[in-house]
């Protein structure tokens, strides 16, 4: 995957798109406007800058990581990106589009969906239900029409079930279907917020530590899932995740966070060999876990420190 | 929908169960009434009891679909009553017929409760949980104080309103004073009946139970399950609890109607804050968010004070026992593990329990 070599780079169409010196950005989506483009977006809680100068570029199918230790501010990014906080600084383009103003769920609306890192499903509605409140706003039908049973109703009942189904279907949960979705074992129920959130056809999807409490075997089936999605779904994702095998899999951009800063942006492999991103990961081992696991962590080379560092979601 | 290919699907089958129980308790009543079975006090329950059944269906409308603990759900109810007994009053020439005139009154007295509730609603949606619950308390007596210094006339002129006296009222030679301050509604024509209150009582439980199996009642659903999950699938929360508020409300108004054209007189601090716990008690103990129970709670409850009266100086306090007895049962970890597993063993699950996702941490 090549570096832009250049801001504004001109493409076959003629189309001038322009990308950030640092954006990294699969060929495929060379020319296109970037799905996703945050330009110093930052938070302040009180006195601590959670996140600052977060600068980030998505091509609009790419899948792209967002790695760092514990409490890296991660998760606050998602959170800004969805506006659940409004950032104190800095600005969000959704496939171009300034977001600015806009709440959860108009963002949801303009293209973002995610899932979270403590699961939140709809526990005490079905997993179809779940499904469906995906895709509220796909499918059309007023209060009046619903309590006077007027045909419209029906008919979109109908479309209701059938996208739900075919969704379920796609990621071999439709055996579910009527479950009480807080009924779930825990690997269907994060698979479950996976489809709910495609269900809103986002354009970006934030998927907060998919891989958490998976099991090797759930963790492949779950790489190959993401694969599908990006494939079948043409959309861009966007990953927090701690298993690093995982990430250096799949990903085709990363970027480190430290101390709610970008450290470092690039290819799995230019992040397994940057030395920031090794100290970050082996720096926090040393000062938090047991001293003697960090010399280990540098015979295993750079690959293995950060999967090291991160065990905290068993 | 979801069941089709299994034939009607669960939830189609319960809502029928709730209509044909609803159905048959009215036929019952009806043949036990025109065979005089029924005592006199018994009989002129009928129609308060169909009035509380919709109170608590609507109020579980809030409190069940949309997860909303209101206290001040009887303040609708006295909007509703007030509006429909003027507008009875003002409309008795120009509609004879008692029944159109009753419906007439109902219309304006849910479409005034509705208003009231949106415009309780914009403030109130603002807040969560206990602060809703206390501010919507606050509301009650604010309607309720501002109903018992509310004094309305009727002459030829049309309408008079104040809020000082019946004298200010300034009404022409021949004028009805139909609202008369802290006294209250009076010299009210009886319009309502146990047959109009049957359908009341039907129109509530088809206008919730059509609401919970659409988008719209999902909506409302998935924001008391997740609120912010809701609204990460780009649901619109304030506009979908408010709309369960003001839809409540509206209902709870038409029961007002029916409650308070029972009476030939009513006063406004009879729908006070007490009121709004009763009812709230109907919908906890049949269950938040069974429609059914709902109903049931709501009519066991009114008659029983009335059963008591044989034993009329312990009535309150047997009363007050069994309403104990209730929740202790219905609420005791083994009866409901029994239960759960009778009901268990009837419909298949799946096995793997719920894992517990880690909390703690700051996720969003
Ligand atoms: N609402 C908030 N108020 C105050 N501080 C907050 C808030 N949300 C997050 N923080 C702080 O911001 C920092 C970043 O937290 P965040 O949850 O984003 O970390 P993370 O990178 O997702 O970590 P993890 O890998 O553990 O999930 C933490 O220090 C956290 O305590
Ligand atoms: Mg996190």
């Amino acid at each position: 995957m090549p570096r832009i070599p250049f801001i504004g780079r001109k493409i076959e169409d003629t189309k001038m798109v322009e990308y950030p010196s640092d954006a990294i950005i699969p060929e495929r989506d060379l020319g296109k406007v970037p799905v996703l483009e945050c330009r110093h977006l930052g938070i302040d809680f009180g006195g601590l800058h959670a996140v600052s100068e977060f600068n980030l570029t998505i091509g609009q199918t790419e899948i792209a990581g967002l790695i760092g230790p514990n409490g890296a501010g991660k998760t606050t990014v998602f959170n800004l990106l969805t506006k659940v906080y409004q950032p104190t600084y800095g600005t969000i383009l959704l496939a171009g589009k300034d977001t600015a103003g806009m709440t959860t769920d108009q963002v949801n609306k303009a293209g973002i969906a995610r899932t979270f890192q403590n699961i939140r499903l709809f526990d005490t509605l079905t997993v179809e239900e779940n499904v469906m409140i995906g895709l509220h706003n796909e499918i059309g039908c007023g209060m009046w029409s619903s309590i006077f049973r007027l045909p419209t109703h029906f008919s979109a009942e109908r479309r209701f079930h059938e996208r739900a189904m075919e969704l379920l279907d796609f990621f071999d949960l439709e055996a579910f279907a009527s479950a009480p979705a807080g009924s779930l074992p825990y690997g269907a129920q994060r698979r479950l917020e996976i489809v709910r959130a495609l269900a809103t056809n986002p354009k970006l999807l934030l998927l907060d530590e998919p891989a958490a409490g998976m099991n090797p075997a759930e963790t492949a089936e779950l790489t190959a899932n993401i694969r599908k999605i990006r494939d079948e779904f043409n959309i861009a994702i966007l990953l927090i995740e701690h298993d690093m095998s995982l990430v250096m899999e799949i990903c085709e951009g990363i970027a480190v966070l430290n101390y709610g800063t970008i450290i470092a942006k690039g290819t799995p492999e230019e992040i397994q060999n940057n030395p920031d991103v090794i100290e970050a990961y082996l720096g926090k081992s040393q000062g938090k876990d047991e001293g003697p696991a960090s010399p280990e962590a540098d015979d295993h080379g750079p690959e293995a420190a950060p999967a090291a560092a991160a065990p905290k979601e068993a | 929908m979801a069941g089709r290919s299994r034939g009607l699907s669960r939830t189609t089958v319960s809502n029928l169960v709730t209509y044909a129980l609803v159905v048959i308790a009215f036929v019952v009543v009806q043949a036990m009434v025109s065979n005089r079975m029924l005592t006199y006090s018994l009989q002129g329950q009928l129609v308060p009891i169909c009035a509380y059944i919709v109170m608590a269906v609507s109020l579980n409308l809030v409190v069940g679909l949309s997860g909303e603990l209101s206290l001040g759900h009887a303040g609708f109810m006295s909007v509703g009553a007030f509006t429909g007994i003027v507008v009875a009053a003002s409309l008795a020439d120009a509609i004879p017929n008692p029944v159109l005139r009753l419906i007439v009154a109902m219309l304006f007295g849910g479409g005034f409760a509705a208003i009231a509730g949106f415009l309780i609603g914009i403030p109130v949606m603002r807040l969560h949980g206990d602060y809703l619950a206390i501010v919507t308390l606050a509301f009650g007596e604010i309607i309720k104080n501002l109903l018992n210094n509310l004094y309305v006339g009727i002459d030829d002129a049309g309408v008079h309103f104040s809020f000082s006296s019946a004298e200010a009222l300034g009404m022409a030679q021949g004028g009805k004073v139909v609202i008369n301050g802290p006294q209250g509604a009076v010299g009210i024509t009886k319009l309502s009946t146990f047959v109009i209150g049957f359908v009341l009582v039907l129109l509530a439980v088809f206008v919730v139970l059509n609401l919970k199996g659409s988008r719209s009642g999902r909506a409302i659903m998935a924001v008391r399950d997740n609120r912010i999950a809701a609204e990460s699938v780009g649901i619109n929360t304030t506009k979908y609890r408010l709309m369960a508020f003001v839809l409540s409300a509206a209902l709870a108004g038409m029961a007002g109607v029916l409650y308070g054209m029972n009476y030939s007189s009513i006063v406004p601090k009879k729908f006070d804050f007490n009121t709004s716990i009763l009812i709230l008690v109907f919908v906890v103990l049949g269950g938040m968010g069974s429609i059914r129970g709902s109903i049931i709670s709501a009519t066991v409850l009114t008659i029983l004070p009335e059963a008591l009266r044989a034993v009329n100086d312990y009535r309150m306090l047997l009363y007050a026992i069994v309403l104990i007895l209730v929740m202790l049962v219905t609420n005791n970890p083994t009866l409901k593990q029994l239960w759960r597993r009778i009901k268990g063993s009837f419909r298949r699950t799946p096995k793997e329990p719920a894992v517990a996702s880690e909390g703690g941490d700051v996720d969003a």
